[in-house]
């Protein structure tokens, strides 16, 4: 075949059109391999809520459970812890809870349903590790005005009673209040808030 | 022995067989390259003749690469990638397995030596502008070989399911969490779950064990082709290829064999004596190489009190760590923390020097590489400590952990190191090249 008797511009076509079919079969074969790793079935079924007998937790004591393979601390905040939130109200950078991070009925001072009972998911807001409990004594280690509550050892984000961020911790924003609700002889629910009992 | 030793020196081929031989070679070589393979990369590949020390580690780096693929091998012989066995898996290949323990150290402290070998020879490269044109694409190949390198470690030290292999994984893979709109799904689409689990160790172990090494081998193959290529460069940064005798060969080159493949073996040699001193007396680098958190089984629901990444990575980390969020958000740190590798990427084209090799460049370009490895160890050291190490500043700077404020500097420094460069390199008094290369 010589050079002459090419149609330039129908090959031109033909590869177009091969391209763009032969590109939109490879990216279809694609989506099952990406598509695949993405939560599985189980995976998605396994969040199913866990019930917790509070009603042995003393004043001051702190509970850590497993939901949806997280760590969910459960305090029994004393009158002092409350106080401290309080204190700290100038210090954390989102102190009414403007932020999407709690239930509705977990949006005030306290952050919880009952004032006492705090259900916080403890699970750092910055790169997610499990921030430590450190009581108002931790004061000297915390290196600022502190009226207790947690630090997290990754990259020293500090938080309030209530898990409000301190401004200037890398992590930007309150740690987060799982769904729950209290279910008569002091049991609580973590992971389900619905009405019906 | 003795009268071995004694025996005259006699080439051990006799005739018939000798014809053989070469019958075979020439019909393989009719139909596979193989001899003028063996000449073009090694018989009758000329290389300069003033390699120094700093040359050994490339080969030393292709050595710990094949230990790690052999070590690797024997491991997934006993490792179970399962979220319930794989801590225990890795003890029992530490007590019940015949010669576990020495594989699995291999293991481990070869990936360190890895990342020594890799440092060394990417400084090397820097110091002899072996980067420049026309090694661009060697360069970029050995930058992707490094990337490939820093994920093979990350998914590897997921394996074993200790505490710092959990946390870890949690802190990087949150670490794509903060990219604006998609982050969450991204995440979620990484580890395959809702946390770090039994799906995402069971991916990292697909990842580890066959995808990364596959793309390495390949990788370090199109580096070496591309080497080959254009010819090595040597510290004085002097194309020898410029110079060639009435053999068409370079006048300062020699043939890599059976020169340089001597030499590299004497490298071998030494890189195993050290090695083994490490293998055998400090296996796990006084906890760098192996972090002690590491020894206690993965607890999603207990953070340990210091968590640090392995030491190579720990400059970068430094650099994520010191910058502070920024609307609302860790993005701008992970954005960092990523421009920080790649930006080496870049160098065959800030480099605006006349020369190549640190032997001839001016003050301000070795002023300048000399800050820039200070601030690197600074910044890796302070990776591998919490922030507040050094205590904190008084009031005046309001309270600020000292550790932190030197890595913001420290993270700066970094940068302008690269940023500059186009400038300095630019104005700086630079010394005449010789013609020939020099000892
Ligand atoms: C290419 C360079 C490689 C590097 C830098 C590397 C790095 C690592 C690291 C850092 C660990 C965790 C070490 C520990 O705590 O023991 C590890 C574990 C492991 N690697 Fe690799 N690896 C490489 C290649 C391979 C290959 C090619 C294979 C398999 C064919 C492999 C199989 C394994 C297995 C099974 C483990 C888990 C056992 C253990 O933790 O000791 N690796 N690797
Ligand atoms: S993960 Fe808590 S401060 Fe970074």
């Amino acid at each position: 075949m010589s050079d002459q008797n090419v149609d330039k511009g129908k090959r031109g076509f033909l590869i177009g059109a091969t391209g763009v079919v032969g590109g939109i079969a490879a990216a279809a074969t694609a989506l099952p391999f990406a598509g695949s790793m993405l939560p599985s079935e189980r995976a998605k079924a396994a969040g199913a809520p866990v019930e917790v007998d509070i009603s042995k937790l003393e004043p001051g004591e702190m509970k850590i459970v497993e939901w949806r393979g997280k760590p969910v601390w459960i305090v029994n905040r004393t009158k002092e812890m409350l106080e401290g939130i309080t204190k700290s109200e100038a210090n954390v950078s989102d102190p009414k809870s403007n932020e999407p991070l709690q239930p509705e009925y977990a949006k005030n001072e306290y952050r919880s349903i009952k004032p006492e009972i705090a259900v916080i998911e403890g699970v750092c807001s910055h790169l997610g590790c499990s921030p430590q409990f450190k009581s108002v004594e931790a004061k000297g280690e915390m290196g600022m005005e502190w009226n207790g509550g947690f630090f997290c050892p990754c990259h020293g984000s500090k938080f309030d009673f209530a898990g409000r961020v301190f401004a200037g911790s890398p992590a930007p924003v309150n740690l987060r209040v799982p769904p729950y609700k209290f279910v008569g002889d002091g049991k609580v629910i973590i992971g389900d808030d619905s009405k019906e009992a | 022995m003795a009268a071995a030793e004694k025996q005259p020196v006699t080439i051990t081929c006799a005739g018939p067989l000798n014809g053989v031989a070469s019958g075979l070679l020439t019909w393989v070589d009719q139909r596979f390259p193989l001899m003028s393979s063996w000449r073009d990369h090694l018989a009758e590949y000329y290389a300069p003749k003033n390699f120094n020390f700093w040359y050994y580690f490339g080969s030393l780096a292709m050595f710990v690469l094949v230990l790690q693929i052999v070590t690797g091998i024997f491991l997934t012989m006993n490792y179970k990638p399962d979220a319930t066995q794989a801590f225990a898996s890795v003890e029992y290949i530490m007590r019940d397995v015949w010669g576990g323990w020495i594989i699995r150290y291999l293991h481990s402290t070869g990936a360190s030596a890895f990342f020594i070998c890799v440092y060394l020879h990417m400084f090397r490269g820097l110091m002899y502008g072996s980067y420049r044109k026309p090694r661009e694409l060697v360069w970029i190949f050995g930058m992707l070989i490094y990337l490939c390198l820093m994920a093979e470690a990350f998914f590897g030290y997921l394996l074993p399911w200790g505490q710092m292999s959990y946390w870890g994984a949690q802190v990087i893979i949150n670490l794509f969490a903060s990219v604006p709109v998609i982050g969450p799904d991204l995440s979620e689409w990484i580890r395959g779950d809702f946390v770090v689990s039994d799906a995402t160790l069971n991916r990292f172990f697909a990842f580890h064990v066959i995808a990364i090494p596959l793309v390495l081998l390949g990788l370090v193959a199109a580096h070496i082709l591309a080497l080959h290529e254009v010819g090595s460069n040597n510290p004085d940064g002097v194309e020898i290829k410029a110079n060639k005798g009435a053999d068409g060969h370079p006048v300062d080159g020699i043939p890599f064999h059976p020169y340089y493949t001597v030499k590299d073996t004497l490298g071998v040699v030494v890189f195993l004596m050290v090695f083994s001193i490490i293998m055998f007396f400090l296996p796990e680098g006084g906890g760098y190489f192996l972090e002690y958190n590491n020894f206690i089984p993965a607890d999603p629901l207990k953070t340990p009190p210091h968590i640090a990444p392995v030491w190579y990575f720990t400059p970068f980390y430094s650099i994520l760590r010191a910058v502070p969020p920024m609307f609302n958000s860790q993005f701008p740190g992970v954005i960092a923390m990523g421009v920080s590798t790649l930006i080496f990427f870049l160098l065959p084209w800030l480099d605006r020097s006349p020369v190549k090799s640190i032997r001839y460049k001016g003050p301000l370009f070795r002023a300048a590489l000399t800050i820039f490895v200070v601030v690197f160890l600074i910044l890796g050291y302070l990776g591998t400590e919490p922030t507040n190490v050094w205590g904190q500043f008084g009031a005046w700077l309001g309270n600020a952990d000292r550790a932190t404020v030197v890595a913001r500097i420290g993270t700066i420094v970094y940068f302008l190191f690269f940023v500059l460069m186009p400038w300095y390199s630019t104005i700086d008094k630079c010394k005449p090249v010789p013609e020939r290369v020099t000892w």
